[in-house]
């Protein structure tokens, strides 16, 4: 029997236009459109693209919830036993709406989904852990080497096949654990691999850490007694009601507070936004989290020039990597323009 | 910029370069158990040693401990 794919593209893969037809509403073709050409070459006869549903990428991501129904819709009535999406590259609309509408495939068709895009594209992280992304170029010169492992992929998972790891297959990891039988026990896998390190040889981990960039130090401080010195805290510190309702986990915005006529936190006028630790203390006295008072004090006595009238707080607590730093990049834009020379920042 | 926090191998992991450990994750800058002038006090160290570590050249990321 032959396998049905059901194949979802953007207006400018389908040959309607680009950025000024992106509003096109979603349409549905019969047969493959465009890239589900070369996906129909690489599938043989084992498996037909029955339709292409076309969408305009501002049209979906304008309209998410109304788009993502009339895509379902035209999908599930093609009755596919497996849904391609894309390849978006580094598009990063197109992106979204492929996830977005694998994700429902997956959710309320039940069927499975094969995706590509490139790593940094938005849509990857957003819904990766729904559909199975195989890595691609930035560009759409990278459609040859695409189709190839995300047809291969296809038609394992429309077989009902076992797949394989993220290397193996080309995927972009999904965040999900396997348990896997060994053939030796954790505690030697750990020693070989510390010996290995040792001996400077290759090894592979088993647990992969976050890749954290690093920046070069800055310069030291010239004349403190010149400089103007400015607090910043992921510890939650925040006026009193937190105004900008920084959520106590997962923050997706950071605060500018002004520091005019504080000279010490307190109950009264302040108080921590953040979850995932004992607030008691730091409702108490908030200078325990952000140190004003002791700053006022130094400001005062000219131990340093000045403390900048502004202090930047988020909350730490599970906040994206992502989040992070464009926290940063926007508060360090702030602090330039104001002219700081040096930066506290506290954690909690 | 000087990260002040008491666990120092997350700022180690996430790349700041000048560090200054502190007291305990609910209360990094201060110590509840303490009277308040001499909580105060401590803290007073504390940030002129994260000042000190803003004034002091570093080529890769230093603890000052």
């Amino acid at each position: 029997m032959t396998i049905r794919i059901v194949h979802y593209i953007n207006q400018f893969f389908a040959g309607i236009g680009g950025e000024e037809k992106a509003d096109h509403k979603p349409e549905v073709r019969e047969g493959a459109v465009g890239p589900g050409i070369a996906f129909q070459q690489a599938f043989g006869e084992e498996a037909k693209i029955v339709a292409t549903v076309i969408c305009g990428d501002s049209y979906f991501n304008e309209n998410m919830a109304a788009a993502t129904d009339e895509v379902i819709g035209m999908i599930e009535k093609n009755k596919p036993d497996l849904v391609l999406c894309g390849p978006a590259f580094n598009a990063g609309r197109y992106g979204i709406a492929c996830g977005a509408v694998a994700e429902a495939v997956v959710d309320r068709l039940g069927v499975p989904v094969v995706s590509g895009m490139y790593p940094e594209n938005p849509g990857v992280d957003l819904y990766k852990k729904s559909a199975y992304i195989i890595e691609t170029s930035n560009s759409a010169a990278g459609m040859r080497k695409a189709v190839a492992p995300m047809a291969r992929l296809a038609l394992k998972l429309a077989r009902g096949e076992e797949i394989g790891s993220p290397e193996e297959e080309g995927y972009i990891p999904r965040g999900i654990r396997q348990n896997q039988f060994a053939s030796e026990r954790g505690s030697k896998r750990a020693v070989e691999m510390l010996i290995k390190k040792l001996k400077g040889e290759e090894y592979t981990t088993e647990y992969p850490m976050p890749v954290f960039d690093r920046v070069t130090p800055g310069a030291a401080i010239k004349d403190i007694k010149k400089a103007k010195i400015a607090l910043v805290s992921s510890g939650g510190p925040v006026p009193k009601g937190n105004p900008d309702r920084i959520e106590s986990s997962s923050a997706s915005k950071f605060g500018k507070y002004s520091l005019q006529g504080i000279d010490d936190l307190n109950p009264e006028n302040s108080e921590t936004a953040h979850g995932g630790y004992d607030p008691v203390y730091a409702n108490e006295d908030l200078d325990r989290v952000l140190p004003v008072d002791v700053l006022k004090e130094m400001e005062r006595e000219g131990e340093i020039g000045s403390l900048h009238e502004y202090w930047y707080a988020t909350v730490g607590n599970g906040t994206s990597v992502a989040n992070a730093k464009r926290f940063a990049a926007e508060i360090a834009k702030d602090l330039l323009a104001a002219g700081v020379d040096g930066v506290i920042l506290t954690s909690t | 910029m000087v990260h002040m926090c008491t666990v120092v191998p997350i700022s180690l992991t996430v790349g700041a370069n000048r560090i200054v450990p502190t007291v305990a994750i609910p209360h990094p800058l201060g110590n509840p158990s303490l009277s308040r002038e001499d909580e105060k006090k401590l803290r007073r160290k504390l940030v002129e040693k994260a000042l000190n570590a803003l004034q002091t050249e570093v080529t890769g990321q230093t603890v000052f401990e």
